[in-house]
């Protein structure tokens, strides 16, 4: 039943993305500066507001799982943690071909960048750390703190980052950037189902983290036997 | 009070186990003046542009030093179960934590005190240009390079490749915290006084210092305990 749910709201949000790309290359105009490269944005925002979206829920997993000390908090945590990392990614691989195309230049230590970047090889010591720890429990906990830690420097690179001048286009949301409507609307429709497909990755890497829980537990079993 | 006495007592502890055997502190020490010859050849070391980069090198070199200490604070304890011994003892786990915290503080400053003349000698830079500016930023950049290290090295301490994860973890945590030390120390060992811009880069250090140390107090029982 679950995984019938999941094909549903993939197909919902396949149908999406298949509309809105449709209407990105047909309906919107260029805009006048970029030309046609800018349509990269309706991708590129979108997956940033995703990825942090899933490292917040990574945050209250962490605190979840050490209130709790229920193993399906630390599932959570890993799945969002890696759903988040691969929309990071996205978003700093998408603004890398823009600025290839724009600046003409593949990266520049901008303060927008940095920080992304800060935040991603944050995220991505997590994952090494949960490698390093063999007991569930123990790797749970620690990287439940992990987490914790994790999201709170991440204020502070954004913060102090800002010092600095940048070249990045002003953020279109809680910023200075001016978007015309039709664009703005078209960004937070193609958010929705960027949404989707990461809900859904989450709850495929969650059903994997069970099945490897009862894997573990039959082997435990077996060996007591 | 007792707790005060409690975190003095640990603190005093690791200090004359580390200044007894001297394990961890002559290895940081030669470590860092290695580290110190070989950024001579990534550029010339007198030239004026090096000025520009110099609370860049500083800091890199304490931050590579610094993990050494860091890596043997909770490691030290394996042997014959003393971290176990420690965690039953009546000493309650933040309190360990700071005495741990504060005993790689000395030890972290002792080993700036030694590499900063080095350092102004190598490469022709007046470091007591702003005795008192650059003394406070040492201060509050090392408390909280020790703070997360501390508690790095206590999250790690039973993990394999542990030398190798204390490091791999602890700088991204810390840059925040080296950015704002490197961005203070270039003009002070200029001779510049703060002002401007400067300032708030302090407050972020306090800000830093701050919450991370209340933070790591929160964790630390989750962290050694469970």
């Amino acid at each position: 039943m679950r995984e019938r749910i999941l094909y549903g709201l993939g197909a919902v949000a396949a149908a999406l993305l298949v509309r809105n790309i449709w209407k990105l290359l047909t309906g919107l105009p260029d805009e006048a500066f970029q030309g046609a490269i800018f349509r990269i944005i309706f991708f590129h925002v979108p997956a940033a507001f995703t990825s942090f979206t899933c490292f917040l829920c990574a945050l209250i997993a962490g605190i979840a799982y050490l209130k709790s000390k229920n193993l399906k908090w630390d599932s959570f945590g890993v799945s969002v943690t890696e759903v988040g990392l691969a929309f990071g990614a996205a978003n700093l691989i998408s603004g890398m071909i823009w600025a290839r195309i724009i600046w003409g230049i593949w990266w520049t230590w901008d303060w927008r960048l940095t920080s992304m970047l800060i935040c991603w090889l944050l995220y991505a010591g997590y994952l090494v750390l949960r490698r390093a720890i063999e007991e569930p429990t123990e790797r749970a906990r620690l990287s439940a703190v992990m987490s914790i830690l994790s999201f709170s420097v991440v204020p502070f690179v954004f913060f102090s980052i800002k010092w600095f001048r940048t070249q990045h286009p002003q953020p279109v949301l809680f910023g200075d950037g001016k978007m015309d409507t039709g664009y703005r609307v078209m960004l937070y429709s193609n958010w929705i189902p960027l949404l989707m497909f990461a809900a859904i990755l989450v709850a495929v890497r969650m059903m994997q983290e069970r099945r490897q829980r009862e894997i573990d537990a039959l082997r435990r079993a077996a060996h007591a036997f | 009070m007792r707790f005060l006495r409690q975190t003095l007592t640990v603190a005093a502890k690791d200090l004359r186990s580390e200044l007894r055997t001297k394990e961890a502190l002559n290895a940081s020490l030669s470590f860092a003046l290695v580290i110190l010859l070989l950024f001579s050849f990534a550029f010339d070391p007198t030239a004026d542009t090096t000025r520009e980069i110099s609370g860049g090198l500083l800091w890199l070199v304490f931050a590579f030093a610094g993990a050494l200490i860091l890596n043997r604070s909770f490691a030290r304890e394996l042997e014959n179960d003393c971290l176990d011994a420690l965690i039953a003892s009546p000493v309650p786990g933040p309190a360990l934590f700071l005495g741990k915290a504060l005993a790689n503080y000395v030890l972290l400053l002792g080993i700036e005190v030694v590499c900063l003349p080095v350092f102004g000698v190598f490469y022709n830079v007046h470091v007591a240009g702003q005795p008192l500016w650059l003394a406070l930023v040492l201060l509050l950049a090392s408390w909280g390079v020790s703070v997360v290290g501390t508690l790095f090295s206590a999250l790690t301490v039973n993990l394999r490749l542990r030398e190798l994860m204390l490091p791999m973890l602890v700088y991204p945590m810390l840059i925040p915290c080296l950015m704002a030390a490197m961005q203070l120390t270039t003009p002070l060992l200029a001779g510049q006084p703060l002002q401007g811009d400067l300032l708030a880069w302090m407050r972020m250090l306090i800000g830093f210092d701050i919450i991370f140390t209340s933070l790591a107090l929160v964790l630390i029982d989750t962290v050694l305990i469970g």
